[in-house]
């Protein structure tokens, strides 16, 4: 009988424990969900859909909360799936922005529709190349693909200012990248757009004959060139502050490529208003703020990402934006999601995805 | 008693029997729950341009294809191997501390792969931590482990205690006077094992078989962590990369066509034969092999493989927190992420349960085309990667039912879609094990079918019920794609506060509701393991 008698304490633990855990929880998340449709009464609320890490926006969202006494309901997930779930929601979504990590989503989302133009007032705070030209999404802050180096095995001036010279045969067996990463993808379809298929494909092809190794992101990318692992990685520029911030001090630098080298190359976190957003008012609101005084201050001062309206500076001592890109250089971001068909092909062709 | 070849008389009756009405409805419900997600598949691929068909034919398809069930065949059968090992050690053998044994070879099932292949990175790596304790050996660096030798550990490692579990219960649930008549009838221990005992087996090595083959089908945070590129990977690139869901949807109907024949299959592999007692059984404590000198290779081998998929992952989790704590990284302690997600994996482990019976009782009480049918298209959900199968959801549900959209019983139905085999299995294992005449002689007794199933079969399934739910439960909370695409905005489980600190890069925070799954999983996992320890036996 003892067998028997086992069985069904198992079934009545589970089912007991879900039972008070229930109970427990009511108050906790489940709630969220439901006040986020009742509270219409109460004032404005909003319902964000967030790429960007709850690590690190969370306290964005609760100072916006403050400031303008609009309630904030933020769906996080992954940037390229939340735009996939804006997309396949069409017209049902309930969604009033979508705050991307990078213009290949908010481009996505673009293309299909779902945005309802911006007011000029707020793209003209922002450059020009931060934003979108239809005026569908604007950004919010910049992140720059650099080369991170571990200071012991190698001194800045062995590395090259142009991207390309990776493939030199001297860094054989020495060079990390992510290539399932979005960001290093989108980097992948800007020097597309820049230099050509053809000189783009010959560089991944020299870095492949390089023995190149492969991470699963950056953070990762950034822990192996800090652990000795490789001495070069090709990753965002904040990643060394954001490892260093569990890690401790590494022996770890950036190297900015060269104004107009297709190595440096920015790309943009961003937001924009859905079509059907049900509160458009707080919808314009929030781009408003994010994009305004407080939401770069914050930019500048919270994060280590750049600033992009013109005349704040990043957190940490970072190359000023303009010698980073250079005013002119910078490709058309909205012409990336076209672009990434192509640039993931072409990574599949040379075998590094 | 003639078990390998006797036709189920039984079953051979039955087929011409009509089919109980609930029983089909049930059956339904549970294929218009996975047809959903096939349909928009279908309706996605429908979209397909001359450039995508091009993209899928020119590109590395078959390449994919090759690789991925490589990849599967590789490590079913490695798995396999280890689980039926383990089974047997722990529940016919004089292994030293059996009955501990028999919990800790279950408990890396509790380990999410992605977890799990991370430790793995950590530890083994070209400069992880053992490298750093040979590095006094002149060790400067290990291989690397990534691409295929890491999917296959990670993958073998953490999918073996299917196969235990369902195996151990097999042959805890045999019944000794067959293997014992064959004794007296004169055949050597090993030609008893290999006549007897096999065949009786051979449906829940099937069974556990194609739970592991499926579930190598459907991971994504082994592959992606060792960079491995299989079916599921190249579907999540197009969504995240691309952004294009024509291919994607291509490749998933693709995985879910391999999905099938694996099913199939099984299916065939299972036979008609009868396996179950005819006579009435006795209670009886089952002789344990005594394993002599190979009980030192038997630990051996069981320290190495709890050792690497259960030891080593506690332990650098424990030695992440630690180090968190110690730079001052604020401890990651979610007390309600916890209650949600016991709240919503037992929700789906009760509604895989349910849902499960009528598939089971079909195909094992009414074997035929359509109950095998129903069978393989009611599997191919676990076959799905579980960002498809939540798209899937989010496009009918937003668009057709927005009430139920964002909620959690529509979590709770994509966990089912998404883990059905995981409890219809040990049920049909049951099921098979139950001799049909026993519910008949509820019926000659003047006893309707649905008086029968309630009074008679069920109790006698209470255990691999049990087996079933705690396999779903498991898996669910461990869950991550479909449930941050249908869960309630704000609802927090552990997988998605690891996935919150994880992708900021924030290890030692993820490091914390990593650990929680792994001790809330453990409860329900070792009361069903423990029992496989315990040597009494007793006649049904």
């Amino acid at each position: 009988m003892e067998g028997r008698r086992r069985t069904r304490l198992t079934l009545v633990l589970v089912l007991a424990t879900s039972l008070i855990t229930a109970a427990c929880s009511s108050d906790d998340g489940t709630t969220d969900s439901t006040s986020s449709t009742g509270s219409a009464e109460e004032g404005a609320s909003l319902t964000v859909y967030s790429g960007r890490e709850e690590e690190f926006v969370a306290p964005l969202f609760e100072q916006f909360e403050a400031d303008t006494g609009i309630e904030v309901d933020v769906r996080y997930g992954d940037s390229a799936e939340l735009a996939a779930t804006i997309v396949e929601e069409g017209e049902g979504s309930p969604a009033d922005v979508f705050f991307s990590q990078d213009a290949g989503s908010l481009g996505a989302v673009a293309e299909a529709g779902s945005f309802a133009p911006l007011g000029q007032e707020i793209l003209d705070r922002v450059e020009e190349r931060f934003r979108s030209p239809e005026g569908l999404w604007v950004g919010t802050s910049g992140r720059g693909r650099v080369a991170v180096y571990n200071t012991e095995a190698l001194d800045a001036s062995e590395l090259s200012p142009s991207i390309l010279d990776l493939a030199d045969g001297r860094w054989q067996d020495r060079i990390g990248l992510p290539p399932t990463n979005s960001s290093f993808q989108a980097h992948v379809a800007a020097m597309m757009l820049t230099i050509g298929e053809e000189k783009t494909r010959e560089w991944l092809e020299g870095l492949v004959a390089n023995g190149v190794r492969f991470y699963e992101d950056n953070g990762a990318t950034t822990r192996a060139v800090a652990a000795g692992e490789i001495d070069v990685g090709l990753v965002n520029h904040y990643y060394k502050y954001e490892v260093e911030a569990e890690d401790g001090s590494l022996p770890i630098q950036n190297h900015f490529f060269e104004t107009g080298d297709p190595g440096s190359f920015v790309n943009t976190a961003g937001v924009g208003i859905l079509a059907g957003a049900a509160d458009a008012e707080a919808a314009r609101t929030f781009v408003d703020y994010v994009t305004g005084e407080a939401g770069q201050a914050w930019v500048a001062e919270e994060t280590w990402e750049y600033p992009v309206v013109p005349g704040l500076e990043p957190s940490v001592e970072l190359l000023s934006i303009d010698r980073f890109v250079g005013p002119e250089s910078q490709v058309d971001l909205s012409e990336l999601g076209p672009a990434l068909p192509a640039a993931l092909q072409l990574l599949a062709d040379v075998g590094m995805v | 008693m003639v078990v390998r070849s006797g036709t189920n008389v039984a079953q051979e009756r039955r087929r011409g029997r009509p089919v109980p009405i609930s029983l089909t409805a049930g059956a339904l419900l549970v294929c218009g729950l996975v047809v959903l997600p096939i349909a928009y598949l279908l309706i996605r691929s429908a979209e397909a341009t001359d450039q995508s068909w091009d993209l899928i034919l020119r590109g590395r398809t078959a390449w994919l294809a090759i690789r991925t069930i490589g990849l599967a065949a590789a490590v079913t059968a490695t798995a396999g191997a280890i689980g039926i090992a383990c089974a047997w050690l722990a529940t016919r053998t004089d292994l030293p501390f059996r009955r501990v044994w028999a919990v800790l070879y279950a408990l890396p099932l509790v380990i999410p792969s992605y977890v799990g292949a991370f430790v793995l990175l950590a530890a083994l790596g070209p400069r992880g931590s053992v490298q750093g304790w040979l590095e006094p050996f002149g060790v400067d660096r290990l291989p690397d482990i990534g691409g295929f030798p890491g999917t296959y550990l990670a993958l073998t490692l953490f999918t073996y205690p299917y196969m235990y579990l369902i195996v151990g219960a097999a042959i805890r649930g045999l019944d000794p006077g067959l293997e014992e008549t064959a004794r007296t009838l004169g055949r050597s221990r090993v030609d008893v094992f290999r006549r007897v005992t096999i065949p009786l087996l051979r449906p829940a090595v099937a069974g556990g078989a194609m739970l592991i083959a499926l579930y190598t089908l459907h991971d994504f945070g082994a592959v992606s962590l060792m960079r491995f590129p299989t079916f599921t990977q190249a579907i999540f690139l197009q969504y995240r990369a691309a952004f294009d869901r024509t291919p994607a949807a291509i490749l998933s109907l693709m995985l879910v066509a391999i999905a099938i024949v694996i099913v199939a299959a099984e299916q065939r592999s299972r036979g008609r034969a009868r396996r179950y007692r005819i006579g009435a059984g006795a209670g009886r404590t089952i002789p344990l092999v005594p394993l002599g000198r190979w009980r030192w290779a038997a630990l051996v081998f069981s320290g190495a493989v709890v050792g690497l998929a259960l030891a080593l992952p506690v332990g650098v989790l424990t030695h992440l927190i630690v180090r968190g704590l110690s730079a001052g990284v604020p401890l990651n302690v979610t007390v309600g992420a916890a209650g949600n997600s016991i709240v919503v994996s037992a929700a789906g482990a009760a509604a895989a349960l349910v849902l499960a019976l009528p598939v089971s009782i079909l195909v094992a009480r009414y074997p035929g085309g359509w109950s095998h049918g129903f069978e393989r298209v009611s599997y191919t959900g676990y076959a799905l990667p579980g960002l498809v199968v939540g798209l899937a959801y989010v496009f009918f549900t937003a668009n057709y039912a927005p009430a139920i959209y964002q909620s959690l019983p529509l979590v709770v139905a994509a966990y089912v879609v998404l883990f059905l085999p995981q409890t219809a299995e040990p049920l049909k294992s049951g099921l098979l094990q139950i001799n049909p005449h026993v519910a008949e002689a509820g019926g000659t007794l003047g006893r309707g079918p649905g008086t029968v199933m309630r009074r008679v079969v069920l109790p006698l399934l209470a255990r691999p019920a049990a087996a079933g739910a705690v396999l779903v439960f498991l898996t669910a909370m461990k869950e991550l794609p479909a449930t941050l695409l249908l869960r309630p905005t704000g609802f927090e489980t552990l997988a998605t506060r690891i996935w919150t600190s994880a992708s900021a890069g924030l290890y030692s925070r993820a490091a914390v509701p990593a650990l929680l799954i792994v001790l809330l999983s453990a409860i329900p996992l070792s009361a069903l393991a423990g029992r496989l320890g315990v040597t009494e036996l007793r006649g049904d």
